[in-house]
């Protein structure tokens, strides 16, 4: 059974925006986020009307769960190849990754993730061939960049956003 | 020493520390040597500015200087986007 | 600057937590910093700041959270804007400056004359 109502997602996610910056929870407070959010979806609508599907909840959950771990483990390995540039500097490089995810808004999560995670930049992506272009700051072992952006985050957001 | 001693400590040890990231930031941008270097100092120094206001939040115990860092993040990242966008386009809003 | 009444009145075991994360945040952020100064390129450097952009800024964003709230007596949930905010971001800078990067240094724009003192 397909979906047929689709919830407002934008519209929710600004009003629990404005009542999170108000620190507030009064009834005034309620209608002026409800008549802001209502305005900025509908003019948000008009300029990009591509809306995003997204499924499989517990799935993004434990992507998010993985991307966080993984960003505390990259943050301590840069702090050491940051201390110990004192011995040696380290091996840049660039990384090409050919995908398989082709939904733009996976693609957008998938560039975040990249760049959020200390020691790697999302460095481009060509269109026609789909090829990511990966900048990684300590560039030991290609296959095991490959193997990581492959399988531990486009296969989930495959699964999530197509 | 108590608990909340070690939080006072804490504040003045974290405060000296992005004081003194600023400092790195700063040279930074003085020294270059490329345009797009001084825009990541940049970046940064707005960063580290904005965790001190922050800290200086939790010492005063004060609520206003939440509103002050979230207009420090949202101005530092509109600023830090136009020069990126400019050193790669030549201009910033595009016809 | 010194312990207000809303600080010394914390609870230890909220102290306690909010401390030695605004260490970890102040060292992360200071070592992501000093990477800029230390590393050679710009293409290296583009890696440092992402620590304290990051972790360093969440660490410090969740010590505050527990503070205000212990101080305000209810749940303070402000901060997890900001820390939204800078994780949205604090990417798209990094990319951009990127895509600026590897653009100058295709048109052989690098500005490697422009050198201060």
């Amino acid at each position: 059974m397909t979906l047929v109502w689709k919830p407002p997602l934008l519209e929710i996610l600004l009003l629990l925006m404005w009542l999170v910056v108000n620190d507030s929870l009064a009834l005034y407070q309620w209608l002026f986020g409800l008549l802001f959010a209502l305005l900025i979806g509908y003019l948000a609508r008009k300029l990009r009307p591509r809306t995003a599907r997204l499924r499989r909840l517990g799935l993004a959950l434990a992507l998010c769960w993985h991307v966080f771990c993984d960003i505390v483990r990259s943050n301590f390995a840069v702090g050491r190849i940051i201390l110990g540039t004192i011995r040696q500097q380290p091996k840049v490089g660039f990384l090409d990754i050919p995908l398989e995810l082709r939904d733009p808004h996976g693609l957008a999560a998938l560039s975040i993730i990249i760049t959020a995670t200390p020691g790697t930049v999302f460095a481009g992506l060509d269109p026609d061939s789909h090829v990511l272009t990966l900048h990684v700051l300590d560039l030991q072992d290609e296959a095991a960049w490959l193997h990581t952006i492959k399988q531990r985050y486009e296969r989930p957001l495959m699964e999530i956003f197509e | 020493m108590n608990a909340n001693s070690l939080l006072d400590w804490a504040v003045h040890f974290a405060l000296a520390c992005f004081a003194t990231g600023m400092v790195c930031a700063a040279i930074r941008l003085l020294r270059g040597p490329t345009a797009q270097d001084r825009i990541l100092a940049l970046d940064t120094l707005y960063i580290n500015g904005l965790l001190s206001i922050l800290m200086l939040g939790i010492g005063i115990g004060s609520a206003i200087y939440f509103d002050i860092a979230l207009l420090i993040a949202l101005f530092g990242f509109v600023g830090s986007t136009a020069m990126a966008k400019f050193l790669l386009r030549g201009e910033v809003i595009e016809p | 600057m010194s312990v207000v009444p809303a600080l010394s009145s914390l609870s230890p075991w909220l102290a306690l937590p909010a401390a030695i994360l605004l260490i970890a945040g102040g060292l992360l952020a200071l070592i992501g910093s000093l990477g800029l100064l230390r590393l050679d390129g710009f293409y290296a450097r583009i890696h440092a700041p992402t620590m304290g952009n990051t972790l360093g800024a969440g660490c410090v964003l969740i010590a505050s959270m527990l503070t205000s709230s212990a101080a305000a007596g209810r749940p303070v949930i402000h901060e997890l804007l900001i820390t939204l905010f800078l994780v949205l971001t604090s990417p798209v800078t990094t990319m951009l400056l990127m895509r600026a990067a590897i653009f100058r240094s295709q048109t052989g724009r690098d500005g490697q004359g422009e050198e201060t003192s």
